[in-house]
C-alpha cells in the first residue's frame, strides 16, 4: 500500500536529503583531498597549492616513500605486532574479569567493581604514571610499553560485563558446573562462544586503539626503530629535515628536487590505507555492537 | 573464580592506584635523581606559582568550555542526524551515508593533522588555493588564535558524528511504530511526530551518554588539541587545556612538579565535579544516577 506522502513529509525528506548529502561530502571531502595531494607532482603544489584534482598528474610520492622501504616496513611491522598481541591479550584478561564480575554467586563482585570503575573518577595524572613506567617499571624504551599500559579499560571491562549478562543465561552456569566442569572451563567453553558479537565489538575497539595509537610511542620511545607507525608518519609530517635525515642516514645523496610536500601526503596514505581498506568490512560489526550495547544498556 | 580476576586487578593496581601515591611530587621540588621522598618539600609552592600565573584559571575555562561545546552541539548535531536519516527509506542512500559519516571515526588524529595541514596551510593549503583563485588575499590560520576555536570544535564534530549519530539511530530503531500510527491516525503531521515521539523517546539515552561526558569534562580530548595545535606558542590563549598543559610540561619544558601540581588539580576538580553531578542527579531522579 502506498501512503500519500502529505506535503510536510515531502518538506522533511527534501531537507533530510540536502542535510544528511551535504554532511556525507563534509566528511568525504578531506580524504579526497589527501587522495589527490599525494597524487599531485611536487612542484604542482608548491605552484598552484592543494587542488581537488592532481594539476599535475604523479606517483614521485609514492616513489620516496618507498625509496627506503625500511623504515616503513619497521613501523608498520612494530604496529601490527603490538596491535595483534594487545588485542589478544587484552580482550583475554577482559573477557575473563567481565564473566567474573557478571557471575551472581561471586561474593566480591560489587567491590571489585567498584574498585575498577574508581579510577575512572580518580588519579594520579600523566606524570606520576610517567614517572612509575620509567622509573619503577623500566619500561622506557621497550617493546612492552607499547603493549601493556592500554591493555585494558574499565569501560569496554563494564561493557564487556553487560555482554555476559545478557547473552549468558544463569542456568547454564549452574548446568555446566553440575556436569563437573570448573569455572575456567566453563567460561572458556561456553560463555566465550555465546558472547561472540560482544567480543568483536570489544576486539575492535582494543584494536583500533593500538592501531591510531602514537601517544604511547611519543612518551616512551627514543629507539626511532621501535617507534609505532602514527609516531612515525608524526615524525616524518613535523620534520622537514625527515628526508635529507633519511639520506643521511643511508649514505645515499637524493636529487636535489626532493618531492617533500606529496611524500607527507603519500606517506598518510600509505599509514591509513590498510584502516580505509578494511574499513567497510568492520563497520558493521561496530555498528551492531553499538547497537546493542545501546538497547540494552 | 578470584584467579581469573587477579591480572585485571593487578593490572589497574599498577597502572592506576600506585600512580595515586605519586601525587607526593606536586608538592615537592622534583629531582629525577632522587628518589620519591628525598625530593624536597615545598608544600603547596607549585600550585600556589599555578595560581598566581591565572595558567589555572585560564586552563580550567578553556577546558571545561571546549568540553561544554563538544557536549552540547555534538548530541544536538546527532540527533538532528539520526532523526533524519531514520525518516528517509531509501535503503541504499541510508547504508553509504550513514557510512560516509561513520568513516573519520576511524582515522587517527594524525591524519586528522595531516589533512588540516593540507587545508590551511599558508602557502599551498586548499583554503589559500581557493581564495587566491577568486582573486582574494590568502589567510594565514595559523596566526589566528580566535579562528582555532572553531576549528577544534568543527573537527571535533567531524570525527565524532558517525559514531554518536548511530548510538541514537538504535535507540529510535527501538521505538515501537505503534506510537506513530496512533499518531497519524490523530492527524500529527511529520514534524510533530517528530517532536512529540522521537525526540522525548531519546532523553534516557542522552542523559546517559551526558552523564558519561560530564564524567570526563576535566579530561580534554589530548590527541585532538595536541595533533591540531602542537607546540604552536601563538595559539595557546584559546586552545590549551589542562591535559596539553601537562604534556608539555613533561615531555618539552620539563617542569614535573608543576606538571605534577596541574595533573592533581585536574583529577581532584573533575572529581569533585562527577561527585557533585551525581549527588544532583540522585536527588532528582534516581535512575539516572551514575553510582
Amino acid at each position: 500500500m502506498q501512503i500519500q506522502k502529505d506535503k510536510y513529509t515531502r518538506m522533511l525528506h527534501a531537507i533530510a536529503y540536502v542535510v544528511i548529502l551535504g554532511l556525507s561530502v563534509a566528511c568525504l571531502l578531506p580524504f579526497l583531498l589527501i587522495i589527490s595531494a599525494s597524487l599531485t607532482s611536487n612542484e604542482s603544489i608548491i605552484r598552484d597549492g592543494y587542488h581537488l584534482i592532481p594539476g599535475q598528474f604523479s606517483l614521485e610520492g609514492y616513489k620516496t616513500v618507498f625509496i627506503f622501504p625500511d623504515e616503513v616496513l619497521r613501523a608498520y611491522t612494530v604496529t601490527i605486532v603490538t596491535t595483534v598481541v594487545g588485542t589478544a591479550l587484552g580482550l583475554f584478561f577482559m573477557t575473563m574479569s567481565g564473566y567474573v564480575l557478571a557471575r551472581k554467586d561471586f561474593k566480591y563482585r560489587n567491590t571489585f567493581s567498584f574498585y575498577i570503575y574508581f579510577t575512572t573518577l580518580f588519579g594520579g595524572g600523566l606524570v606520576p604514571w610517567y614517572i612509575m613506567i620509567t622509573k619503577y617499571l623500566g619500561l622506557l624504551d621497550s617493546y612492552a610499553v607499547l603493549v601493556l599500559p592500554g591493555l585494558m579499560t574499565p569501560f569496554l571491562i563494564i561493557l564487556m560485563k553487560n555482554f555476559v549478562k545478557s547473552a549468558v543465561p544463569e542456568e547454564l552456569f549452574d548446568s555446566g558446573k553440575m556436569d563437573g566442569a570448573g569455572d575456567f572451563r566453563i567460561y572458556w567453553q561456553i560463555v566465550l562462544k555465546l558472547s561472540m558479537p560482544g567480543i568483536a565489538t570489544v576486539g575492535l575497539f582494543l584494536a583500533l586503539y593500538y592501531w591510531n595509537d602514537w601517544f604511547t610511542s611519543s612518551l616512551f620511545i627514543n629507539d626511532t626503530h621501535k617507534y609505532q607507525l602514527q609516531f612515525y608518519l608524526y615524525n616524518v609530517i613535523n620534520s622537514a629535515q625527515f628526508i635529507a635525515q633519511m639520506g643521511a642516514g643511508t649514505g645515499v645523496s637524493l636529487a636535489t628536487e626532493v618531492p617533500a610536500e606529496s611524500t607527507k601526503m603519500a606517506m598518510a596514505i600509505v599509514v591509513n590505507g590498510p584502516i580505509l581498506f578494511l574499513y567497510p568490512f568492520v563497520q558493521r560489526y561496530f555498528v551492531k555492537g553499538l547497537t546493542i550495547g545501546a538497547v540494552k544498556g | 573464580m578470584f584467579l581469573m580476576l587477579l591480572p585485571t586487578l593487578i593490572f589497574f593496581l599498577v597502572n592506576s592506584y600506585f600512580p595515586m601515591v605519586g601525587i607526593y611530587y606536586a608538592f615537592t621540588q622534583f629531582d629525577f635523581n632522587s628518589s620519591m621522598f628525598n625530593s624536597k618539600f615545598v608544600g603547596l609552592q607549585n600550585f600556589e606559582f599555578l595560581w598566581r600565573s591565572g595558567t589555572l584559571v585560564k586552563l580550567t575555562m578553556n577546558t571545561i568550555g571546549y568540553n561544554i561545546a563538544f557536549i552540547v552541539l555534538g548530541n544536538v548535531l546527532a540527533i538532528a542526524c539520526a532523526i533524519l536519516l531514520s525518516e528517509l527509506n531509501g535503503k541504499w542512500f541510508k547504508k553509504i551515508s550513514q557510512s560516509i559519516m561513520f568513516l573519520p571515526y576511524f582515522v587517527s588524529f594524525v591524519i586528522l593533522s595531516v589533512i588540516v595541514y593540507n587545508l590551511f596551510n599558508y602557502d599551498s593549503g586548499f583554503l589559500n588555493t581557493m581564495l587566491t583563485q577568486f582573486g582574494l588575499d590568502p589567510v594565514d590560520v595559523y596566526s589566528k588564535p580566535w579562528a582555532w576555536i572553531f576549528l577544534i570544535i568543527i573537527f571535533y564534530l567531524w570525527k565524532n558524528l558517525g559514531y554518536s549519530m548511530v548510538i541514537y539511530l538504535a535507540a529510535i530503531t527501538g521505538i515501537s511504530d505503534e506510537y506513530y500510527e496512533a499518531a497519524k491516525i490523530d492527524g500529527a503531521n511529520i514534524f510533530q511526530r517528530i517532536w512529540y515521539i522521537t525526540v522525548p523517546m531519546l532523553k534516557s539515552t542522552f542523559v546517559v551518554l551526558l552523564l558519561f561526558a560530564l564524567g570526563s569534562i576535566m579530561k580534554g580530548q589530548f590527541d585532538l588539541f595536541y595533533q591540531l595545535i602542537g607546540n604552536n606558542g601563538l595559539l595557546y590563549n584559546t586552545t590549551d587545556i589542562l591535559d596539553t598543559y601537562v604534556y608539555r610540561s613533561l615531555k618539552v619544558t620539563f617542569d614535573v612538579g608543576m606538571a605534577t601540581a596541574a595533573g592533581v588539580y585536574q583529577s581532584l576538580f573533575g572529581f569533585v565535579l562527577i561527585m557533585t553531578v551525581n549527588y544532583i542527579i540522585r536527588k532528582i531522579n534516581d535512575d539516572y544516577a551514575l553510582f
